[in-house]
């Protein structure tokens, strides 16, 4: 309602806009209007923005009072440091000539973190260059990792970012070259993500540069095509035979699987921590992309609430838990998401969206155009120099510093002084205006009880 | 040269034993009792040899860069996955999955290979897979082929083997390379992708020069793969799916 109270104008709704309609939305009418002139199949960058219940804006953390006291983050220490990797399931110790109490057993290879978060894999074709090189920048200040996405890994970050990236590998195998598998910590095995469960990536041959061209070894303007699925896993026993290719390559890193969140994903996690995977990464239904039919983005996969609690449930149960770490990843806005997804079992979470708002995305969702004001996701120079590494670097720096702040303030305020004291500590989470189900799923109590 | 008995020896000792040689400078192995061991060449690189006696298990030289492998029997599945320079020789058939992503280097089967052969291959530049099979194919014989040459010969089709050359989806989602058939090829089994043309002279090159190698190396006489005429198989488009979206 706008009115002027002078009386001097009057403002009527534009008639040339869509009539209000709650089934029929200016949206839907605009997508037939698109599918009628052309046949085609709609196109949409980002995450899914529909109205379907974000859990996490229902689920509240507890705190202390009286009966336990909170512990101040300002002068104590508040650890935060978390180790990604397969855990042993029980500890065997020995002593030495000395007396000193070691290790027993060889520990799997472990990728340590400073801090919880790592950046979701996003590749170098859908986001550019520089944006790479300002995740890159801000993994190693905060002393976590940054992850290559399907589109291999730019000549230039070799040798001075390999501590803080994972390589992806995906079923188009782009850039998989000789240096490629160790050169970061870790390998991740993508078979799906949560913006389009089921379905393979697809970069139009706009956004194939020369330099596109030359990381992922496709010609020039060429479609970059990663078919679905991975053509040489076709079963669980698939995913282990090249889980241990990857391992036996790369003298037996870490190797993570990066699944969408679909219905059954507790067997499927089940399976992926069986196959000999260290850790387990999990995209929820909100999980961004650079370009993904709309209809799949907004109706196919499920939350990551529902799916970290199913998994961290389900290796619990199969004693499985310690086999692998989980990764929740799929529209994680704040360091309140991020406590609340490690009380739900998560040993880390994965940030996308997150760090590219902090390089200045608005979130359109025109990704797909490749003409991205900010230079994030596109590959035209005029662009991309838009985006200065160093400066927007800082940027998400700045935002992973002020969430590892507020962790701490959060942990201080549960009166724990560790990050691993939350994970899977359900009894410090409570669900309000959840129904009964929901809060059983969650493994949450309703507030007030 | 040191030789392995791997007789009853687990993959990861194996693979393990040969790594451990190959850092201290030992290039040239031959491997005897081989029996299903899988990962035998797995990330390997530089010039070494491998020769292999018995039938090694899956993904044989994935992720290799570089090294010779010979297999005096036939191979599993998963032959060459991602691999990225080197050659390997298998004298006997293949399996499944063969040659997945291969980005570099040569794979030359004498005999038949099973589905799926050749996927995404791509080339760049001066790196330029190249696969020469001497028999059949199955189904999806280089499926989103993005670079490189895969070949076809079909030399045991009149006497041991009496089916098609190559299966149903021979090229879909073709996108890039050059795939050359001996003989006829049915159009109604290849992918829409898929355009046909006759050979001209520089096809005519390329081809000679693989198939003499091919031939070489595996004791073939070549007049008898040039006794049929070759077909080519290109891809129509580099953007086969570029009218698809509506943006």
């Amino acid at each position: 309602m706008v009115y002027c109270s002078g009386g001097a104008l009057e403002v009527v709704k534009n008639p040339m806009a869509l009539k209000e309609n709650h089934s029929w939305t200016p949206q839907h009418i605009r997508n037939v209007y698109r599918q009628a002139e052309s046949g085609g199949v709609l196109l949409t960058g980002m995450g899914c923005n529909l109205p379907y219940p974000v859990l996490w804006d229902n689920i509240l953390i507890d705190a202390c009072q009286v009966t336990n006291p909170s512990i101040d983050p300002l002068r104590e220490p508040m650890e935060l440091r978390t180790y990604l990797g397969k855990k042993p399931c029980k500890l065997e110790l020995e002593k030495d000539k000395s007396g000193k109490t070691k290790l027993k057993q060889k520990l799997s290879k472990q990728i340590k973190l400073e801090v919880p978060f790592i950046f979701a894999p996003m590749s170098y074709g859908a986001v550019s260059l520089n944006a790479h090189r300002a995740m890159l920048i801000a993994a190693r200040e905060l002393g976590t990792v940054m992850n290559t996405g399907e589109g291999g890994l730019h000549e230039d970050f070799y040798k001075i970012f390999k501590d803080h990236l994972i390589v992806q590998c995906a079923s188009g195998r782009f850039g998989v070259q000789e240096d490629y598998l160790n050169a970061g910590v870790a390998v991740e095995i993508k078979i799906g993500q949560g913006a389009k469960p089921g379905i393979g990536g697809h970069l139009p041959g706009e956004k194939v540069s020369q330099e596109v061209s030359a990381t992922r070894m496709i010609p020039m303007g060429s479609d970059a095509i990663s078919p679905a699925p991975q053509h040489d896993i076709y079963s669980i026993e698939d995913l282990k035979q090249l889980i241990y290719a990857i391992k036996e390559a790369t003298d037996y890193k870490p190797v993570s699987v990066k699944i969408a969140a679909v219905h059954n994903v507790a067997a499927i996690a089940s399976g992926i921590a069986r196959a000999g995977a260290d850790i387990i990464y999990l995209d929820g239904l909100r999980g961004g992309t650079g370009a993904a039919p709309t209809m799949i983005r907004d109706n196919m996969g499920i939350p990551i609430e529902l799916a970290v609690a199913a998994v961290d449930d389900r290796l619990r149960a199969e004693g499985i838990r310690h086999e692998a770490s989980i990764i929740a990843a799929g529209g994680i806005r704040n360091s309140a998401d991020v406590a609340k997804a490690i009380a739900l079992g998560a040993d880390a979470v994965a940030i996308g969206t997150a760090a590219l708002v902090a390089m200045g995305c608005h979130v359109c969702g025109s990704c797909h155009t490749g003409n991205c004001s900010w230079g994030i996701t596109t590959q035209r120079p005029e662009l991309t120099r838009r985006l200065d590494p160093e400066v927007f670097g800082e940027r998400v720096a700045n935002l992973l510093k002020g969430w590892a702040h507020e962790l701490q303030e959060i942990l201080g305020a549960l009166g724990v002084n560790a990050i691993e004291s939350l994970r899977g500590s359900r009894e410090r989470l409570r669900g309000v205006g959840l129904d009964a189900q929901t809060l059983d799923i969650l493994g949450i109590k309703p507030a007030g009880k | 040269m040191t030789k392995i008995d791997a007789k009853g020896t687990y993959y990861r000792t194996l693979n393990q034993h040969i790594r451990e040689l190959v850092k201290k400078g030992e290039n040239e192995f031959e491997l005897f009792n081989v029996n299903g061991q899988r990962y035998i060449g797995d990330g390997i690189r530089g010039d070494v040899k491998i020769i292999i006696n018995g039938i090694p298990g899956n993904d044989l030289g994935a992720f290799m860069n570089g090294p010779t492998i010979t297999v005096n029997a036939n191979a599993q599945d998963a032959v060459g996955n991602t691999m990225g320079d080197g050659k390997i020789i298998i004298k006997g058939h293949a399996g499944d999955v063969l040659a997945y992503g291969m980005r570099g280097g040569k794979i030359f089967i004498k005999k038949d290979v099973g589905y799926r052969v050749g996927i995404h291959m791509k080339g760049f530049m001066d790196k330029n897979p190249v696969l020469v099979c001497g028999g059949t194919a199955g189904d999806f014989f280089g499926e989103y082929m993005a670079g490189g040459i895969l070949i076809l010969l079909g030399l045991n089709q009149n006497g041991e083997n009496n089916g098609p050359i190559a299966g149903d989806y021979l090229g879909t989602g073709m996108h890039g390379g050059t795939i050359y058939v001996r003989g006829e090829v049915n159009e109604e089994r290849i992918g829409k992708e898929v355009g046909l043309k006759k050979l001209d002279d520089d096809d005519k090159k390329i081809l000679e020069t693989h198939v003499k190698e091919f031939c070489d190396d595996l004791d073939i006489d070549i007049n008898k793969v040039f006794d049929k005429e070759f077909i080519k198989l290109y891809p129509v488009s580099s953007r086969p799916y570029g009218n698809m979206y509506a943006y």
